[in-house]
């Protein structure tokens, strides 16, 4: 039967322990896949988190590469600023409906100590990944961190996450994402999640201030390029807490900033605060409907909109923390939950690895 | 000698309908109707400022333009003809009043804003919070937290709008104090800003200072130490839209003895403005006089500097912020004014849209752009043209006209001869009696909060729900009718462009 298609917009699922316990990948596509109806098979993805323990210091590039040029003007590129320990192709399972993949590589790499004489190390490498993105005809870096990695693409998500066989991988933290685009064309690198450095973002709603995001962030040297408004998303973390060393809850007043009305009637240390952010950081307000899991190395964090246009449920589970568009995508992975809420709007729910995880 | 110049408007009495009230005869301020045994236009004064027309109880006066026929000629228009007939008789500068009148393209009207359909959802203004607040002053690169995350950045000072349109500058002087007064009691009321001008403040209008911003022009007039400390904002007026590079000529039939108290200059004396401060020749001389006022006000008020739109606009806006200006003022070439040749109203500077796009894309360049806010007048109309400033990157808009239209001007461009019919431009007692401040200062209010109504229709239909969210956003404008280098300048895509 052929279906309808609502553009009821994306799906979204996320998972972490807080004790740092790893999980295979099978979990996190059960979830996505109970969503399968949210999605329109032009974009699927996941970010894993404690993937590489073995290589947890390199820069995990994941990379997508529309030609064999393409990869090795990349290669050119990375001889002159990494020192590329390893690389190989990144494992698929070609056999599953998952069509016209572009080629798929990854690189583990370091930062050669004589590139950090007037630049951070991450602030080096933010901007290789802007130059790959905006520069290198046919390229495309999928996910930059650290012990992490990306794996997105176009087709239904748990098509996307057996074709990279994610049950091979092991991870503290899964996001996913099914896309049902509406604004840009599906293309492999268009797939969510979005990343930057170990930040990475799985988005469903679209930020109606992308426009005034976007030149902020290019005051800041960001280039954004990609054709869609996510990736300010994971800009906007990087600048915040990364670059102006803000602390998490403090970043959520200014993406989700509470209104005026009731900054008003906080009292007058926290509304110093609240007002000083806005007042700053007014133009890193994600206006518009979201709900969005964000990813980094210590955490999860789930925030919504200002007036929650955008649906999500949290639950929590011993040291399980689960985020989803729908109760049922948890439910389908975790039947028996202590505790299940929907945040309200703009309140964020901040995960954070209570252990040291290898 | 008769002047040759033929009357510009023709005066219509209907005299089956006029019960000879002469209500008109006493309106007209520029004695243009008598009474000689009836009501008797005398047509070649009439300036059109419908004084007579709106009072008549009769309904019985209709001003038209003189019908007088032009042999055709597309380049000897008869405006052409008529200035040079009055300079042949008169040998001066032709003087006028008010805003740029001249057909130049209006970019305003040339922008189309974005709205929400199926894939974000618009949001209704009568459901939802939708914000307008904003703050001017100069905001930091960043805000820093201690390891307790307490917040340690001092930020400079910044000042509330509950609504981002703020009254123009406008001198007690230029107009009168009954119009300062409705200005400063409707400021107070909608939570925005008026602006003494270059006339210093009046004892009167002190209690609403918190929201007035006071000028510091190049005539220095009524700048004191108490007049910088009483005030919202301090404002060094460099230049106006309707005047570049033009200083002010205040005549001294209009200094009586309050604005010879306010003004701080003998009564019955020209106050002159230069058209340069001779105190500032360069840029550095700005900046001193910058932190001269900060000092002189212990950094407690945000200092602005107010520019005309001229063509390097950008660079120069560039500097004054680099200079230690909170907020940069730009007023473009349709700016109105009291009194300016008509050469230079008609003829100098840029419109204010073009010169808004490259300063706030200049400072962005920068990496500045936080450092100041940005003021942008010179013909704003209504509350669309403000949503589109604010999208191509103003913080706030200015009305000057706007709010003297709403408290009864006609736009007659007389406001020179000071025998404005309104009560607004002229410092006449029997004619400044006529504005009621109360009656103008609602008026006021009430267009101003039907802007605001009508820009929270907007946020709503743009799917946000706060202005900052739309400031500098040009990606929910596009241009109709634009070419490529206007669509650049702006910064906007054409109309029928998607993402």
């Amino acid at each position: 039967m052929k279906s309808e298609r609502i553009p009821s917009g994306c799906a979204i699922s996320g998972l972490m322990s807080e004790e740092g316990r790893r999980i295979d990948g099978s979990v996190i596509i059960r979830s996505i896949a109970c969503m399968h109806d949210r999605s329109n098979g032009l974009g699927g993805g996941f970010a894993a988190y404690g993937i590489y323990p073995k290589r947890k210091e390199q820069y995990a590039f994941h990379m997508m590469f529309d030609n064999v040029e393409a990869k090795v003007a990349t290669e050119e590129f990375f001889k002159d600023v990494f020192n590329v320990d390893k690389d190989e192709p990144i494992p698929t399972h070609r056999e599953n409906g998952v069509s016209n993949p572009p080629l798929l590589w990854r690189y583990f790499l370091e930062v050669p100590e004589n590139k950090l004489e007037f630049i951070t190390e991450r602030d080096y490498v933010m901007k290789i990944v802007m130059k790959i993105n905006s520069e290198v005809e046919g390229a495309f870096v999928a996910s930059s961190g650290k012990n992490m990695g990306a794996f997105k693409g176009v087709g239904y998500p748990e098509d996307i996450g057996r074709f990279y066989k994610l049950e091979d991988y092991n991870a503290y933290i899964w996001t996913a994402h099914g896309r049902f685009p509406t604004n840009t064309p599906g293309w492999w690198g268009g797939a969510h999640p979005f990343t930057l450095l170990d930040w990475s973002v799985v988005h469903n709603g679209e930020i109606s201030s992308y426009g005034i995001n976007k030149r902020y962030l290019e005051m800041f040297g960001y280039r954004l390029e990609l054709r869609t408004d996510t990736e300010v998303i994971a800009y906007l973390f990087d600048l915040m807490v990364r670059r102006h060393k803000f602390p998490i809850d403090k970043a959520i007043l200014a993406l989700a900033s509470p209104f005026w009305k009731d900054i008003d009637r906080m009292e007058t240390e926290r509304k110093r605060i609240a007002t000083a952010i806005r007042q700053v950081y007014g133009s890193t307000l994600l206006n518009g409907p979201f709900s969005i899991i964000l990813g980094h190395n210590n955490g999860m964090i789930g925030l919504n909109d200002r007036i929650k246009l955008r649906p999500m449920t949290v639950a929590r589970n011993d040291d399980m923390l689960y985020m989803a568009s729908e109760e049922s995508a948890i439910r389908a992975i975790a039947p028996d939950l202590e505790e299940v809420w929907s945040p309200r709007a703009g309140t964020a729910v901040i995960g954070t690895i209570k252990a040291e995880v290898e | 000698m008769e002047s040759q110049l033929p009357a510009e408007f023709n005066v219509n009495v209907n005299h089956e309908k006029c019960r000879k009230c002469r209500r008109c005869v006493i309106n007209c301020s520029f004695s243009a109707i008598e009474f000689k045994d009836k009501v008797t236009p005398n047509s070649r004064l009439c300036v059109a400022c419908h004084r007579c027309a709106t009072f008549c109880p009769e309904n019985a006066i209709v001003i038209t333009e003189n019908p007088l026929d032009y042999k055709d000629g597309y380049n000897w228009t008869p405006e052409i003809r008529k200035n040079i007939l009055k300079q042949a008789e008169s040998g001066g500068i032709i003087l006028t009043g008010m805003g740029n009148p001249k057909p130049y393209p209006i970019y305003w009207d040339h922008m189309l804003i974005d709205a929400c359909q199926v894939t974000n959802p618009s949001i209704d203004p009568l459901r939802e919070p939708m914000e307008l607040r904003t703050y001017l002053g100069s905001k930091p690169d960043s805000l820093k937290f201690d390891a307790d995350a307490d917040l340690t950045t001092e930020l400079a000072p910044q000042v509330k709008l509950d609504i981002p349109v703020v009254f123009a500058a406008m001198s007690y002087g230029a107009i009168s104090l009954n119009a300062h007064k409705a200005l400063a009691m409707a400021a107070k009321r909608l939570g925005t800003l008026m602006n003494t001008g270059e006339g210093g403040m009046h004892e009167d209008i002190a209690p609403y200072a918190d929201r007035i911003i006071v000028q510091v022009a190049s005539g220095r007039f009524g700048v004191t130490s108490k007049y910088l400390n009483n005030s919202a904002i301090v404002e060094i007026k460099i230049g106006q839209g309707a005047k570049p590079g033009i200083g002010g000529h205040l005549p001294g039939e209009k200094v009586g003895e309050e604005i010879s108290k306010t003004r701080m200059i003998p009564v019955g004396t020209d106050a002159l403005s230069p058209a340069p401060h001779h105190d500032i020749y360069s840029i550095e001389d700005l900046s001193q006089l910058i932190y001269a006022i900060k000092e002189a006000t212990d950094y407690r008020k945000p200092v602005s500097v107010k520019i005309a739109a001229v063509h390097n606009v950008a660079a120069i806006a560039s500097g004054i912020v680099r200079a230690g200006a909170d907020i940069v003022m730009i007023d473009g070439f349709r700016g109105g004014t009291g009194a300016a040749p008509m050469i230079i109203r008609d003829h100098v500077g840029i419109p204010i849209e073009l010169a808004l796009a490259a300063v706030d894309e200049r400072l962005r360049q920068e990496g500045i752009r936080n450092r100041a806010s940005i003021l942008v007048g010179g013909s704003i109309r209504q509350s669309a043209d403000v949503a589109k400033a604010i999208a191509l990157g103003a913080d706030a808009c200015v009305i000057g006209t706007a709010a003297l239209i709403a408290i009864g001007c006609r736009v007659c461009q007389k406001c020179y001869t000071g025998n404005c019919a309104w009560g607004i431009a002229t410092q006449k007692p029997e004619l400044v009696r006529r504005l009621n401040p109360e009656v103008a200062a609602d008026r006021l209010c009430n267009l101003v909060s039907a802007w605001g109504h009508e820009i929270q229709e907007v946020l709503g239909s743009l799917g946000i729900n706060a202005i900052e969210s739309l400031r500098g956003s040009r990606e929910r404008l596009r241009g109709v009718g634009l070419n490529q280098e206007a669509l650049d300048i702006l910064g906007i895509k054409h109309a029928g462009i998607g993402q």
